[in-house]
């Protein structure tokens, strides 16, 4: 059996907040909490999909809310052990493991701050293979499985446990709940047998993002080009680099919605990117015409450290590169497209696969 | 004609200029009253520059003195960190990522109190007077005299941390109190911790700027005196007095500002090496290049904005220990004690100034006390030091491609040897005072913070009527009118409602009206 120690447990954070795509929050505090729980109550093991036996009973916590709040009054513990509680009694049965939902962001770190806390071992893998800042979309929806009984809790110990006819409904009105909440929360959801995990779940995400950690930690170390120890780690290509010039965001209905404009610098001089966000990077227009867009990872990385920007920490002035990652596969078939191509997020564009400008973009 | 001092940890510099010119300098050693060190330094640079004190139109001070008491853990005051949150926030209490010594120095006593607000105004719990007055009796008891109150989004309201700091004050008259939403921004762990570094510089804050103003006063200077802050502008001494953690990393952003100054590059790797510590950081078009990330002082995360700069303990005064064939160098100084504690001055200490004189890269004190050092060990000594160097370099530098470098600082004289890395080496005339040049040319701002509703598409408006009175407070703090410019913008949204909510923080800068 394998236990997740400290340095590995940065290692993913490091990763995640790449695979974050500029959501999932500032996996810092998070990462934090995860230290604490395991220094407090000992390291969680951790589980391939395949080590799961079939009647095992998994569940996804995770964080529900809006960024900015959560960087102020962070939900990291007694309030997920009172959700997980929560949601064991509705069911009736003890969970046998927990993994992460998202391994974008903070969230990334929450099955780990869980699993100690509760003597769980965390499984490797996750639902999205990125961040996505909605309940519903998951590859669990894709597969049909429901993501209630669905428990939420709040630091005074007021708790809800959701039963909705589907994913959808969890979406709003667990948001809806978050808000009173303070927009900050956690909740614990999909509860799945391990039969399904090994089905309908993303196997070995968490390494994944474990080595694109590894990868930045060990290119600074070697005094290494940062970025592009984040581009052979995860395959991804330079889709610009330049200096913020203006970032303008709002908050609607419970999202950082907004819009980051960088100038282009060295080959990309004289031109103008644009990056739409909802929580996450969600589209990236060069000069008018979309270079990539979501499901596919767009990534705003510091062009000296490689690491991670969140939509809310990007600044007026930031030297920055953007990176593009291609997707899980299942979220460029028809329904993953349906439920999460740029039209799910307003845009009227057809989604553009990312690979096209990936020649463009190798050669600068 | 204005004055720009820097309190260093072991030199006091100080610059006569007028316009772009330096008409005089001085540098001398800090004493440990602080004020006899500045009177020295300005007497000589008058006498230099045959000038006199009734022509001085403006003092800028700038001085490490608070960052090295944090980085040495010297004259910390026991402080209480005291959050208002419960029962939100308990998985990450306070000083939870600080350094065990530090947190040791200052004392670890941490209070988790209810109170605190949610993003929209509303409170998380309401505030306990009784709550408080029993952390008062604790403080009473440990004869604690320094507060750091920080509650959930102060920076939206900031009543619960006035009311208990009342409530303190009531119980422990005298007692030093500092409020997160005087010094910080939305981000609760950063902001807490630096309340709690400003907490524990309370006392040594009102020693330093009162020996300050005793020296100027001692000389019959009477020009308004201002202190400079970590983002290069200047504040009052009586606000410097109340909030010294916001003069944190000021001697780096002034060393770099004076280096691009001086030098007249534009781009390049600065190492500033004081007395104490050494400072590398990164010219882009003149000015620090910033730092993206949160940044670190003395291993704790905060949320100013800063120089991108990487901070180790190499300066003139660093002290070198052998133990079997294994020798260190710093991170500890002697500071403002070289003059009695290094050999060369018939001390006991060896330090990596006598060193330099024993390869005769200097000439200071007495050289015949370091003359029995061996050949070794001064080779030794010389390339553990420029092994240093260029080890920060290279972490500072955003390709491989060698650049140039630029010395200042007092202790540059530790470098001898070409600098891998560095594609030219310069030390500019008069490369030893350049923090205090970087102060005399700083700069008077004015911020705004403040929350807007916004209906409809008023974003634009909003944000134009914010510069332009960001703008008139800098001018009504000293500015010349038409060298004003807003420099930094900054909007949160705090609000889901329909009717969007944003804070804005708008910060203009511009040079100081001489009258």
């Amino acid at each position: 059996m394998r236990y997740l120690q400290e340095q590995e447990i940065r290692d993913i954070a490091n990763g995640s907040a790449i695979l974050g795509t500029g959501g999932g929050g500032d996996p810092y505090l998070g990462t934090l909490a995860a230290i604490a729980a395991i220094k407090e109550f000992g390291p969680p093991a951790i589980l391939e999909v395949s080590e799961l036996a079939d009647d095992a009973l998994v569940a996804f916590p995770f964080i529900v809310g809006s960024p900015v709040p959560g960087v102020e009054k962070f939900p990291f513990g007694l309030e997920l052990v009172r959700a997980f509680r929560m949601l064991e009694g509705q069911l009736g049965r003890r969970i046998t493991a927990v993994m992460s939902a998202e391994i974008g962001g903070a969230n990334s770190m929450i099955p780990m701050s869980l699993g100690a806390r509760v003597g769980l071992p965390v499984v490797d893998g996750d639902l999205i293979g990125r961040a996505f800042p909605e309940i519903q979309l998951t590859t669990l929806t894709l597969h049909g499985l429901h993501a209630s009984p669905f428990a939420l809790a709040d630091e005074h110990g007021n708790g809800v446990v959701l039963n909705v006819i589907d994913n959808f409904w969890a979406e709003r009105i667990a948001r809806a709940i978050s808000i009173e909440f303070g927009a900050i929360c956690v909740g614990i959801a999909y509860p799945i047998s391990g039969a399904q995990a090994k089905t309908a779940t993303l196997h070995g995400t968490v390494s994944y993002a474990g080595s694109i950690g590894r990868s930045l930690r060990e290119a600074k170390a070697g005094k290494l080009d940062l970025v592009g120890a984040v581009l052979d780690a995860t395959g991804g290509v330079v889709l610009f680099r330049g200096n913020i010039v203006d970032v303008r965001r709002q908050t609607q209905r419970g999202w950082a919605v907004g819009e980051a404009k960088i100038s282009g610098s060295e080959v990309f001089a004289g031109s103008t990117l644009s990056v739409r966000f909802q929580n996450e990077n969600l589209v990236a227009v060069r000069d008018g015409t979309t270079v990539a867009s979501v499901p596919d990872l767009i990534t705003i990385v510091d062009a000296e450290t490689g690491a991670a920007i969140t939509t809310e920490n990007l600044r007026y002035g930031f030297r920055v590169a953007v990176i593009g990652i291609a997707c899980e596969p299942i979220w460029r078939t028809p329904a993953g497209l349906a439920l999460a191509g740029p039209q799910h997020w307003g845009y009227e564009n057809e989604y553009v696969p990312i690979e096209p400008h990936c020649r463009t973009a190798a050669r600068n | 004609m204005r004055i720009g001092i820097d309190v260093g940890g072991t030199n006091t510099d100080a610059v006569l200029v007028e316009g772009m010119e330096v008409l005089a300098s001085h540098k001398t050693p800090t004493t440990a009253d602080v004020g006899s060190g500045i009177i020295s330094a300005l007497e000589n640079i008058f006498r230099k520059g045959s000038s006199r004190p009734d022509q001085i139109s403006a003092v800028m001070i700038g001085t490490t003195h608070f960052t090295n008491a944090v980085v040495e853990r010297r004259r910390l005051l026991k402080s209480a960190a005291i959050r208002i949150a419960l029962p939100a926030t308990q998985a990450l209490p306070p000083m939870i990522d600080w350094p065990s010594d530090l947190r040791e120095a200052i004392g670890n006593h941490v209070y988790l109190v209810h109170g605190g607000y949610e993003f929209d105004g509303r409170e998380i719990s309401a505030l306990d007077d009784k709550e408080i007055r029993e952390v008062a009796a604790d403080l009473k008891r440990k004869n604690i005299r320094s507060a750091a109150l920080t509650s959930v989004f102060a920076p939206v309201n900031g009543k619960m941390e006035e009311r208990a700091a009342e409530i303190l004050r009531e119980e422990i008259p005298g007692i030093y109190v500092s409020l997160s939403s005087e010094i910080g921004r939305i981000g609760l762990l950063e902001r807490e911790n630096a309340t709690i570094m400003n907490a524990c510089l309370q006392e040594l804050a009102i020693t330093v700027v009162r020996s300050f103003r005793d020296a100027l006063n001692r000389l019959e200077i009477t020009a308004p005196f201002y202190i400079s802050q970590n983002d290069g502008t200047l504040m009052s001494s009586v606000y410097a007095e109340k909030y010294p953690i916001l003069t944190f990393a000021s001697g780096p952003t002034n060393s770099m500002r004076g280096a691009a100054f001086l030098s007249g590059a534009q781009e390049g790797v600065v190492v500033d090496i004081g007395g104490t510590t050494s400072d590398v950081g990164a010219l882009a078009h003149g000015f620090p290049r910033e730092a993206s990330a949160e940044v670190e002082i003395a291993d704790v995360r905060t949320n100013f904005r800063m120089p991108d700069l990487l901070s180790f303990g190499l300066g003139g005064g660093s002290i070198i220990r052998q133990a079997n064939s294994h020798m260190t160098i710093g991170p500890d100084s002697v500071g403002y004690e070289l003059t009695e504690k290094a050999l060369i001055f018939g001390g006991d200490t060896l330090t990596t100034t006598d060193i330099a004189v024993a390869a005769g890269q200097l000439d200071l004190g007495d050289r015949r006390k370091v003359a029995r050092l061996s050949p070794e060990l001064i080779k030794s000594a010389l390339a553990q030091i420029h092994h240093m160097v260029e080890a920060s370099i290279d972490r500072m530098k955003t390709s491989a491609e060698p650049i140039p470098v630029i010395l200042v600082g007092g202790g540059s004289v530790l470098i001898s040897k070409p600098i891998a890395g560095a594609s030219e080496i310069r030390k500019p005339e008069h490369y030893a005072v350049a923090n205090a040049i970087g102060a005399a040319i700083a700069q008077v701002g004015g911020e705004v913070d403040r929350v807007f509703m916004l209906e409809g598409s008023s974003r634009d408006e909003a944000l134009a009527s914010a510069k332009r009175e960001a703008i008139s407070k800098a001018v009504d703090a000293g500015a010349l009118a038409d060298t004003v410019k807003v420099v930094d913008v900054e909007e949160v949204p705090l609000t889901y409602l329909p009717s969007n909510s944003i804070r804005v923080r708008i910060k203009a800068v511009g040079d100081l009206a001489m009258s």
